[in-house]
């Protein structure tokens, strides 16, 4: 007994003096399939050292993968970490909404944590639970951009939890547009050089011209554009891109949607009739059945090859840089096309600009939140700041199917994306793209209010109408706007323009 | 004597009813309570702000007659349900005539012409949407080898209800072959003996004694498959979610959108009665025609 004790006796005083002087001993988690370990608020080390035995956390997520695939997988770890039961259940897409909204209005505490699309904001903001301080001053929170911060916020209090940001930006084909033959043969058979679209005008005449014709010599037809066109499947979101620079002039604040003033719908403006005109016009680049295209067939058609320009969220990008892509690293990121006539509403006038008018579309993204009526609202923030921690939110990067796209500074790091293999064009275009909308003072965002599916499924519904020939431009406008205007006094003027400023704010930079 | 016999009589009653009880229970938990339940969300405004049954008198009753883009649905239903379920009964008829006589095979037809009604129709019409993609799906591939196309199966009007059609036709007319074989096969032999005696042909003697002798299950079936058309949801869902433009919206898929998506669940309770409604008026009319042509008679 005195021999164990002298010897436990230097055995411990060396090995406290080894761990204090050697980092070396922290803790290996790569079992996880992350790489390491980041330091951070909520790191592996320190939710490891939480224990949440005996307690359970329910989630509702999207199904797997988008989204659903990395609640699932972050739950498990979570619970594996803690200790905690972490009940996941996963809902399509058409079923999410009401999913969440039922037990709320009928006042059940049925979901702790709500993975839910971000626009949301203003039906839910009432039942969530605003993010403590600790969080909103943690480590990873710190570094997520202004842009997202803003998405996360109503009425100057942070109430969903940041873990994904989306935006639309132009994709295009390297290999055709910096191939010197094809330009002079461009040059030669249009007048005009071959230049990535500045204009929505100029997207249209570039994919008519490369429509319908095997220009990557693969046997096949390729065409000129894939677009989101089907009515029900976020087809909204590429109509406001398309229609953003025409109608959301730099010098008009106080609203794009409606006029904050007199909560008037503006979407039968000229500037959205422009946007839809023009729409409706790329149809004849688009490849067969293209008029019915999901995001999913989006993806396929410009990350497969098929088409030579796009333009959504990240998942074609991602997609057609893939190691197993045929067009790895043939591709390019750039802002949507602008405008080079503004309708200005004050005026009633068009308005030239020499340099196109560019509107960037903050649009969708997935984020989080804790419902208010949580009985485990400690827990549930810490799922969250752990779900998006430094060294998960990378993991989920890297990996297309999963939904997660940048929204920290450190996102945008060109070296990270050649790190996945990406070549400098690919990986500095990128970054650039994403970077400079951050930095743009004419950003547009989603209709975040009240009933914002109403007005965005009557929109869809009258540009559908537009882009099937059954109804004029300007009549499947004025359709919209007379349902908006219904809607609105369904809902109430006061109420949608106390949620409407939110949107205006972050559109108009106002603190 | 008879007051004993009245008290029996009485004891049988009550014990008739009592074992009616739990059914009766059943239907008001899942027919009736429903119904009254739904009766009273379509007075109400309960929508993704107001959540209450508060009471707005008729006002959902009256957006409804004047939502064009619903009666338009409910046309686009009617003619999408006669179509098809006409086809379906005209070549669910002749399938069942072909395999009602004993012909070689006949048992494998029979499990084969069944197979697109076993199956669940939302993951049918994920396939048939592979099918008529216009750009990488078979039924073009195909076409172009004759030098037709590409076919707009889903991007054009036409082509999108002529998709449906064709999918609805595909997945149900097994449900019509399967009636209708039963009813052949129960059919009496005596007439055709008649029949052959008298020397009817083979097409005389389908349109005088077969087609007669089928006319109560031709007309059980044709409901039977109204009904079920008129509910069409999942295959427009997923096949072209009601476009291009409304082309293929159908009332069902209107209500969807109206509760589900915009979470109007007030007015799409008022939409769902008026649906329900004009479906039993116009059912039944149906039923008393398809009675009087058929057999002859009202009841």
């Amino acid at each position: 007994m005195i021999k164990i004790n002298k010897f436990i006796g230097p055995a411990s005083v060396l090995a406290l003096a080894v761990a204090a002087a050697s980092p070396a001993l922290a803790k290996d988690y790569t079992q996880f399939g992350i790489q390491k370990d980041l330091p951070g608020t909520c790191s592996y080390e320190a939710i490891d050292a939480k224990d949440y035995s005996g307690r359970s956390l329910n989630v509702i997520t999207h199904a797997i993968p988008v989204i659903g695939e990395p609640t699932a997988l972050h739950a498990e770890q979570f619970s594996a970490l803690t200790g905690a039961e972490v009940n996941v259940v996963h809902v399509p897409f058409g079923d999410l909404f009401q999913r969440i909204m039922i037990p709320f209005q009928s006042e059940q505490n049925a979901y702790d944590v709500l993975f839910y699309a971000s626009l949301w904001i203003g039906d839910f903001n009432r039942f969530l639970e605003p993010v403590p301080q600790k969080y909103i001053d943690s480590t990873g929170m710190a570094d997520v951009t202004d842009s997202f911060t803003g998405v996360a916020t109503w009425n100057g209090q942070m109430i969903q939890y940041p873990m994904d940001g989306d935006r639309h930006y132009l994709k295009y084909r390297t290999d055709i547009f910096d191939n010197a033959e094809v330009q002079a043969k461009f040059l030669a058979d249009t007048g005009s050089a071959l230049t990535v679209p500045e204009t929505w005008e100029d997207y249209n005449k570039v994919a008519a011209y490369f429509n319908d014709r095997d220009w990557d010599g693969d046997g096949e037809l390729n065409y000129g554009s894939a677009e989101v066109a089907k009515r029900d499947d976020l087809m909204f979101s590429a109509f406001i891109s398309r229609a953003a620079p025409y109608a959301k002039h730099p010098d008009v604040k106080g609203g794009f949607f409606f006029d904050l003033e007199t909560m008037e719908p503006l979407i039968n403006s000229p500037g959205f009739v422009r946007g839809l005109k023009l729409f409706v016009d790329a149809q004849k680049s688009f490849p067969p059945g293209g008029n019915n295209f999901g995001l999913g067939d989006e993806i396929f058609s410009f990350g497969g090859g098929q088409t030579l320009m796009s333009y959504s969220w990240d998942d074609a990008y991602v997609q057609a840089n893939q190691p197993d892509s045929r067009i790895r690293n043939m591709v390019a990121a750039a802002p949507l096309p602008g405008a080079g006539e503004v309708w200005n509403r004050d005026t009633g006038m068009w308005d030239t600009f020499a340099t196109p008018n560019r509107a960037p579309y903050m649009t969708w993204g997935w984020s989080s939140a804790v419902s208010s009526m949580s009985q485990e609202q400690d827990m549930a923030f810490d799922f969250l700041c752990f779900f998006s921690n430094e060294a998960n939110a990378k993991h989920d990067l890297q990996i297309g199917r999963f939904g997660v796209n940048p929204y920290r500074d450190e996102h945008l790091d060109v070296d990270f994306w050649k790190g996945q293999g990406w070549e400098d064009k690919t990986a500095e275009s990128y970054v650039s793209t994403l970077s400079n909308m951050e930095q743009s003072q004419n950003r547009v965002f989603d209709l975040r209010v009240p009933g914002v599916s109403q007005f965005m499924s009557s929109m869809a519904n009258g540009v559908a109408e537009a882009m099937a020939g059954q109804k004029s431009a300007q009549e499947a406008l004025d359709g919209v706007a007379k349902e908006w205007a219904d809607i609105t006094d369904r809902i109430g003027k006061d109420r949608l323009r106390e949620a409407y400023s939110n949107v205006v704010k972050l559109e108009d930079n106002e603190d | 004597m008879a007051s004993t016999h009245h008290l029996g009589k009485i004891k049988m009653l009550s014990s008739k009813h009592f074992f009616l009880l739990p059914a009766l229970l059943t239907l008001v938990a899942i027919i009736l309570f429903p119904l009254l339940f739904t009766v009273r969300v379509s007075f109400s405004s309960w929508d993704v702000f107001q959540s209450g049954l508060d009471f707005i008198g008729g006002s959902n009753y009256v957006r409804v007659f004047e939502d064009e883009r619903f009666w338009q649905s409910l046309q686009r239903l009617s003619l999408l349900s006669i179509i098809s379920v006409s086809l379906q009964y005209t070549l669910g008829f002749a399938l069942a005539l072909a395999v009602w006589k004993q012909v070689r095979g006949g048992r494998l037809l029979r499990v084969l012409f069944l197979i697109p009604m076993m199956t669940t129709p939302v993951v049918m019409s994920v396939i048939w949407r592979t099918v008529f993609h216009e750009s990488l799906g078979p039924v073009n591939d195909i076409l172009s080898a004759f030098g037709v196309g590409p076919v707009p199966w889903l991007s054009s009007a036409t082509g999108a209800f002529i998709s449906v059609l064709i999918v609805e036709v595909w997945q149900w007319t097994p449900f019509m072959f399967l009636l209708l074989l039963a009813g052949l096969v129960s059919l009496p032999k005596e007439p055709y003996l008649a029949a052959a005696i008298d020397g009817a042909g083979t097409w005389r003697t389908f349109w005088q004694v077969t087609f007669p002798l089928m006319a109560p299950i031709t007309i059980g079936a044709l409901i039977i498959r109204l009904i079920e058309a008129s509910k069409i949801m999942d295959t427009v869902y997923v096949l072209t979610s009601g476009g291009p433009g409304t082309a293929t919206e159908t009332s069902s898929y209107y209500i969807y959108i109206r509760g589900l998506r915009d979470f109007q669940i007030g007015y799409s309770a008022a939409l769902s009665l008026v649906y329900l409604v004009i479906m039993i008026i116009s059912l039944t009319i149906i039923a008393k025609l398809l009675l009087r042509t058929l057999v002859g008679k009202d009841e």
